[in-house]
């Protein structure tokens, strides 16, 4: 029998409203987290606080309301810059990771790439950072290529370097921490060999940021996208740094007001970084929450959420085998993976195992995840997936797993 | 006994009835469900105007393997020009089951395709 791990967070889910809430009779238990985060009451309190107390548009009031929005505004995205060790200047808000990258490839690529050259993702991307790749080959003439991965889910590093090889390549996507196997990629690595071999590199970092210390100056890529709501903040706002001088001297992606310098009849000139890539009305109160939802996770520590993440991650990767006819994807190490596990087992199709689990009030995810390509490699059409936040706890392991054996009663096997 | 994962259900789950493929067929038709990945392919053999012959193939839930192999039982023997008037509620009626709105395109998967391959309509259906 496997022992529950020690954690190193206080048990910190009576702050988190939704987990407080039963289904016929039971507590929930939410490993779901990679899909969306809850978000705790500092969060809702910031952003109640500034809708009801100091709500103005930013960056116009020539009135106090509007100077303390600003502030407000202005002061999140200076923590969150700081959060992972990046600068406010070029810490550009967007409405979550899908824009961000989209930002990249129509503001970047469409402009930089061509017939002959190559943009290189991994076979482990979520779709947010393949079909953007995907228009802007269809719209250039440039090529999509895939580095493959090793059966227990690493990224194949040969491989990237063969690519690398043929010379073409403008552009490397690589996803921080795949949203599926779990794969903690070695992203500086391979920002690095993309560097020398005189491509860009793209990082999304969706799944990395919540849950792990993130440093994106030491990772050093060109461009780094993640999205406030899976890291315990609201839906709506996203968040892509990027290098000041591509940055500077990209065209805008979506134009309009607050982005412009000066309009004339014909044309414009740009804001100043990063409000150039910010235009219309921003998601404020989202940008206050998220960085309502970053000063929670400073206080806990990123290094303790980390070891939190490896210690449910490595009892989940002792107690799920213990269900019969079970597989779990992604490397065993836990070393090598994040807070997510992807499973299936035999003679049940994932959505049925979700029905299962809701029955528990297991909130556990079933299907592709947004990674057709990745599921196509591991010979699967959908898999289910736990994945855990700081409000877990060993215990929603157990009534996972208690679950999953209901299932197999369930379906007589 | 299970309100949704009927012993009948499972059954056809576990031993879907005609399954497979058939090398001469008439009609065919593939499709497959965006929100989960799950994938359905029919082939059709006609004679006489009616479906002399099918077979299902692909991977699914329960809900959407049940109904294709409850449902292939009832379509053997029709007429190919009556399939485009099946409804939702016919697949649902044969499966005897309550289907909540979650499920719902898995129940209805197999006769979409069963559309698609006899009218040539892949959009049904419409909500």
């Amino acid at each position: 029998m496997a022992t529950a791990p020690d954690t190193t967070l206080p048990d910190v889910r009576s702050e988190f409203p939704v987990l407080t809430r039963e289904w016929n009779g039971k507590r929930v238990t939410y490993v779901d987290s990679a899909a969306t985060s809850q978000k705790p009451e500092q969060v809702l309190a910031a952003m109640d606080r500034f809708l009801r107390e100091a709500n103005a548009s930013v960056h116009r009031g020539l009135y106090d309301l509007g100077r303390e929005a600003t502030d407000l505004f202005e002061g999140a995205r200076e923590r969150i810059a700081r959060f992972v060790g990046a600068d406010a200047e070029t810490t550009v808000f967007t409405h979550n990771a899908t824009e961000a990258i989209n930002l990249v490839a129509y503001a970047w690529a469409r402009d930089n790439l061509g017939p002959g050259d190559e943009v290189l993702i991994t076979r482990m991307e979520h779709h947010s950072n393949i079909v953007p790749w995907q228009l802007v080959c269809q719209d250039t003439g440039a090529k999509l290529r895939y580095v493959d991965i090793s059966d227990d889910g690493l990224l194949l590093l040969d491989d990237l370097d063969a690519a690398l090889g043929s010379g073409r390549v403008k552009l490397v996507g690589v996803v921080h921490v795949s949203n599926v196997l779990g794969t903690l990629n070695p992203v500086a690595e391979v920002v690095s060999r993309a560097h020398a071999a005189g491509a860009l590199a793209v990082v999304d970092g969706t799944q990395a940021v919540p849950q792990m210390p993130v440093d994106v100056s030491e990772i050093d890529a060109d461009f780094y996208a993640w999205t406030g709501h899976k890291a315990l903040g609201p839906t709506g706002v996203g968040v892509l740094h990027g290098r000041r001088e591509l940055l500077l001297e990209m065209r805008p992606f979506i134009s309009g007001g607050h982005m412009i310098n000066r309009v004339d009849d014909e044309a414009s000139t740009w804001s100043e970084l990063p409000h150039k890539f910010e235009a219309g009305t921003s998601a404020i109160a989202e940008a206050i929450g998220l960085g309502a939802a970053i000063d929670y996770l400073t206080t806990l520590g990123m290094e303790n959420v980390r070891a939190h993440e490896e210690g449910l991650t490595a009892y989940a990767l002792e107690r799920l085998p213990e269900v019969p006819g079970l597989t779990v994807y992604g490397p065993p190490d836990v070393s090598q993976r994040g807070g997510v596990v992807s499973f299936s087992m035999e003679g049940i199709h994932p959505h049925d195992i979700a029905e299962v689990c809701d029955r528990h009030a297991v909130c556990i995810r079933a299907g592709h995840h947004c990674t057709q390509p990745l599921m196509r490699r591991l010979g699967v059409g959908s898999t289910g997936r736990a994945s855990f936040h700081v409000y877990n706890h060993p215990d929603d392991v157990d009534r996972l797993v208690e679950a999953l054996q209901d299932a197999r009663r369930v379906f007589e096997l | 006994m299970d309100d949704l994962y009927r012993e009948n259900i499972l059954d056809h789950y576990k031993n879907p009835r005609n399954f497979g493929e058939l090398d001469s067929h008439d009609l065919q038709f593939h499709d497959h469900n965006p929100l989960c990945g799950d994938e359905l392919g029919v082939h059709i053999k006609v004679e006489d105007g009616k479906i002399a012959d099918l077979r299902f193939h692909g991977h699914g839930c329960a809900i959407s393997q049940a109904a294709a192999s409850i449902s292939s039982e009832e379509l053997i023997g029709m007429p190919v020009e009556e399939v485009g008037d099946l409804s939702a509620e016919w697949v649902i009626e044969q499966l005897g089951i309550d289907i909540s709105a979650t499920r719902r395109k898995c129940a209805l998967l197999s006769l979409k395709v069963m559309r698609g391959a006899t009218t040539g309509d892949a959009s049904w259906p419409k909500d």
